[in-house]
């Protein structure tokens, strides 16, 4: 048997990595785009399992919204992205500081 | 309405009338047009206040106490406009609108000409139109039924006061004069409010009627001001006393009245020697009931009296100004008056306002009428000799100065004579000492005024007036003198068997019978006006005084070398009599610069530093800095929000992993 | 080790490691092609754990429609890979000690120590058992508004990409075709009807022979 544990670790993991590949990439927006999706997932992960285990089928529903609205964030990211790179030719992060206080 | 009720109110309002029209419409009516209107105002007045008078006095009327209208009520405490006529008012009402009369008309002659003025300038209008005003406010104040009527009329005869003793307003003293005089009121006036206060916080009401009727059952209340409790009617009527000893210039706020002569000399005689200065006498005399029971504030009102009246007497010596010699008389004749009032005499303190109004008034008049003839010089040592250019002046100035040193038989023997006498019979605490003083103050006033009055009329003529042409003033000067002699010389001899026995105030004056010193004078001593002038006649007040005349002829006609010596022998006493005691200086030192040292440390220190520098702009620099430091956070760069972000979860988890152990 | 544990740790590694070629490969192309393999492993993680519907919506709707849109704009983009691989190394060691912390202590809070096989059992469901149906009861009743509102949402963020990424040209640049104006059009606006005399030519002989027979 699939222990809860194995599930929620396994989050951790991808969670890890989608964080970790944030620092390793923080010049390339499309790869921060990347891992966020990676981090939604891991969070998806661990609802899918404590839906299992504590049978309610809630937590499956928060899935099911969490992706309307991770599709919807992504599309509109790549638009942004596209943007950006019409307008400079690049993506380079370290660019885009026009939010500097 | 009554009759009565609607000549009240004429005689309140005529005055009024003409003192808008002169002031509104100066220019537009012209001289003539201005002294007519207010003029008739105040002869209005003058002739239905003698009916008043009549109505009340001769026919005994019953006082009469009605409201006029509602302003507002507040709280459960009407606010009321209204008369209060009894025999003080009455008097009183006829006293200020026949001086009044005599003042305005005098004005034509003195304000005639005016070298301060360009020709056009409505100053003439404008005098006319403040001395109508004051006429209407002193009336105010003197028919109050309520303290909120008694405190408006107190204000704005201190308003009017104020705008007359800066007439001369490009004259830098006539400026600073003012200004002391208001402020030195406001002292005054601010005890006066914390009395009103108090009577308002424990009567529940402003009305004389139901402030009368409470007393019986307040007397025994008690105030504590922090430090124990205190009889509530003494604190109530020492303060009130505060407001009578800044408006009747007594020690020691009594610096502003010897400044005031910077004025017009109408006004002197008619502000500051008949009416205004004598609001506190009146007030005082108004609420005898209250101060009956209080046997400190009778005291505390008998010192301040007696020292005021032999202190500023002596200043009266060393003064060359001839107004400001009357000035300093009038200081001494209110502390007399003051005294009076402090030993339950209050008919007696009444009675010497009534004459002092008079001889006090005839006296500045005929001050003034020097002056005019002196071409506005006011220095006594440039006068002498002028008893034979100006014989109708000599002659009323004379009947003054024997009124005002009590000589037998004139008004002031009487009314000052049952004073001193009061003082000697009163058992209350320090009248004994005050009597002394009181006595003693009789041949200091002997002497100043005989000083004056010798080397201004008998003495050497001056260069000045041996080479200038000096002539008697024109009639709309002397008739007024005349006029104002006539009750200076005889409106004793009715009046004092009413103001001993009792009878005359008998309705608005009330005294206990343990104090009342003038019955007893009256059932033991009195024998009829001519006795009393008879008798006085081997008394030691009027040896004195005649001791006091021949001094003065001895020093200023005799000897004229000797003052000289005799200030030379005595220098430190003369310098500090000049100095008037140094209250001046220690105003200047303690109050004037004390304050102007405060507000610059509250505009300094706490305004620009504290308040300015830490408060204000301090917090707005401090949200500046703390903006420009933390901005520097806000790098721009997306990275660094998600650190932030992992940051602030590594925080969460270290608190999670905290909570589950 | 049973089958099933089998089965998830092998897509669970599987996942991982995808994961991690996702964040170390240079070329986002290939990023986003592990990105795919992450998550079809993960949908079937998912699955293992009795959410068959959103496993197969993962798969369906997330590696069928964000991934590829994922894919189409990495391959429009003509990025300078080097420049976007700069600091990599620089950031490697605290990038990695940062994770590794979080993730000891994540371990430490949901580990097996307080989420084993003794604290939770997984639910057993009979064969006729549909996870679908089980999601789908709440969602049209409990959720029905906030279902609508996504679907509000998704079409907002269609429209906002739409309108973000829309690029106007000048009409007179415009490639597209006005139908209005081609089916109003008439012939008379097309075609001219012109009268132009016949020309002779001057030198034939038959024509000289006609011209002499009409006279």
């Amino acid at each position: 048997m699939i222990a809860l544990s194995d599930y929620l670790v396994f989050g951790a993991v991808l969670f890890m990595i989608s964080m970790a590949g944030i620092f390793l990439n923080r010049k390339n927006l499309v790869l921060i785009l990347m891992c966020v999706e990676l981090l939604l997932l891991a969070v998806n992960t661990n609802l899918v399992a404590f839906s299992h285990y504590l049978n309610d089928v809630q937590g499956q529903i928060f899935v099911f919204f969490i992706l309307t609205v991770a599709a919807a964030e992504a599309a509109i990211g790549l638009a942004i992205l596209v943007l950006v790179f019409r307008h400079r030719r690049q993506i380079n992060v370290d660019d885009l500081d026009e939010l500097k206080g | 309405m009554s009759t009565l009720h609607t000549v009240l109110t004429i005689i309140l309002i005529a005055p009024l009338i003409g003192s808008i029209i002169a002031g509104l419409f100066g220019r537009q009516i012209g001289r003539t047009g201005a002294h007519s209107v207010t003029i008739a105002g105040v002869a209005i007045s003058t002739v239905l206040s003698a009916w008043v008078f009549w109505l009340f006095i001769i026919q005994g009327h019953e006082p009469y106490n009605a409201p006029l209208y509602t302003w507002m009520v507040s709280d459960g405490i009407k606010f009321q406009v209204g008369y209060l006529v009894d025999s003080l008012s009455a008097t009183m009402m006829l006293v200020v609108t026949f001086v009044s009369l005599m003042v305005h008309i005098y004005t034509i002659g003195y304000m005639d000409h005016d070298a301060d003025y360009p020709h056009d300038n409505p100053y003439y209008q404008r005098f006319f139109s403040y001395i109508s005003l004051f006429t209407f406010s002193m009336l105010a104040l003197v028919l109050a039924n309520n303290f909120m009527q008694l405190f408006f009329g107190w204000e704005a005869v201190g308003l009017v006061s104020y705008l007359l003793i800066g007439f001369y307003m490009k004259r830098e003293s006539a400026i600073q004069a003012n200004l002391k005089a208001f402020l030195v009121n406001r002292v005054g006036d601010f005890g006066f409010v914390l009395g009103i206060a108090v009577i308002v916080l424990y009567f529940g009401t402003v009305d004389y009627a139901e402030f009368f009727a409470g007393l019986e059952q307040h007397r025994n209340d008690t105030i504590d001001f922090g430090w124990g409790p205190v009889s509530m009617i003494t604190a109530a009527t020492l303060l009130l006393f505060v407001g009578a000893m800044g408006k009747s210039a007594q020690m020691p706020l009594h610096v502003w009245l010897p400044e005031s002569m910077e004025g017009p000399t109408p006004i002197s005689a008619l502000i500051h020697a008949a009416t205004m200065v004598t609001a506190g006498i009146f007030m005082v005399a108004r609420f005898s009931p209250a101060y009956e029971l209080s046997e400190v504030a009778l005291s505390v009102v008998l010192l301040v009296g007696a020292i005021t009246a032999f202190m500023m007497g002596l200043l009266g010596l060393v003064q060359n100004d001839i107004k400001r010699v009357v000035a300093y008389s009038t200081l001494s004749q209110l502390g007399y008056m003051t005294a009076a009032l402090g030993v339950s005499a209050y008919a007696a303190g009444m009675f010497h306002v009534i004459t002092h109004a008079f001889f006090k008034a005839l006296l500045f008049l005929a001050a003034g009428s020097v002056i005019i003839a002196m071409h506005h010089d006011q220095d006594i040592r440039n006068m002498g000799g002028l008893k034979k250019y100006m014989p109708i002046t000599y002659w009323t100035m004379l009947i003054g100065a024997l009124a005002l040193i009590g000589f037998p038989g004139f008004s002031g023997f009487f009314s000052k004579d049952s004073i001193i006498m009061a003082t000697a019979e009163s058992e209350q605490f320090g009248a004994g000492f005050a009597h002394l003083l009181l006595v003693a103050g009789v041949f200091v006033t002997a002497l100043y005024t005989f000083r004056m009055f010798f080397i201004v009329f008998h003495g050497p003529e001056s260069e000045y007036v041996r080479t200038h042409e000096i002539h008697e003033s024109p009639k709309v000067v002397t008739i007024p003198l005349i006029l104002l002699s006539i009750p200076a010389v005889l409106v004793g001899w009715p009046l004092i068997e009413g103001v001993l026995s009792g009878n005359y105030f008998a309705d608005s004056i009330r005294v206990l019978p343990e104090h009342d010193v003038l019955r007893e004078i009256y059932e033991h001593d009195y024998h009829g006006a001519f006795n009393m002038v008879l008798h006085g006649l081997m008394s030691v007040p009027v040896w004195l005084s005649f001791a006091g005349v021949a001094t003065a002829w001895f020093l200023y006609l005799k000897r004229p070398d000797l003052p000289a010596k005799i200030q030379q022998a005595c220098m430190p006493c003369y310098r500090v009599l000049v100095a008037g005691y140094g209250f001046d200086r220690f105003n200047e030192i303690v109050f004037v610069n004390g304050s102007r040292r405060l507000g610059e440390f509250f505009w300094k220190v706490i305004d620009q530093t504290f308040i300015d520098g830490w408060l204000v702009n301090g917090s707005a620099n401090m949200v500046a800095t703390a903006a420009r430091n933390w901005r520097q956070m806000q790098t721009g760069y997306l990275y660094h929000y998600a650190f932030a972000m992992i940051f602030g979860l590594l925080i969460l988890l270290l608190w999670a992993v905290w909570a589950i152990k | 080790m049973s089958f099933e544990q089998l089965v998830f740790y092998a897509f669970a590694a599987i996942a991982a490691f995808a994961g991690l070629m996702v964040i170390t490969v240079r070329n986002p192309v290939k990023a986003a092609l592990w990105l795919v393999l992450a998550f079809v492993s993960t949908a079937a993680v998912w699955i293992l754990a009795e959410a068959e519907f959103l496993g197969l919506v993962l798969i369906l709707v997330y590696v069928g429609a964000v991934l590829v849109l994922f894919l189409f704009v990495v391959m429009m983009l003509d990025i300078n890979l080097a420049e976007m691989k700069e600091g990599f190394t620089r950031y490697l060691p605290i990038g990695v000690l940062v994770s590794l912390v979080v993730f000891g202590l994540i371990y430490m809070v949901v580990g097996p120590e307080h989420f084993g096989l003794e604290q939770f059992k997984p639910t057993e469901h009979g064969p006729d058992y549909s996870n679908t149906k089980e999601i789908a009861v709440p969602l049209y009743t409990q959720h029905a508004y906030a279902f609508v509102l996504a679907a509000v949402l998704l079409l907002v963020g269609i429209v906002a990409a739409i309108a973000l990424t829309l690029r106007r040209r000048p009409p007179s640049e415009a490639l597209y075709q006005d139908i209005d104006a081609q089916v109003r059009v008439r012939a008379e606006d097309r075609l001219t009807m012109v009268k132009i005399p016949a020309e002779v030519e001057p030198d034939l002989p038959e024509n000289k022979e006609e011209e002499e027979g009409a006279k």
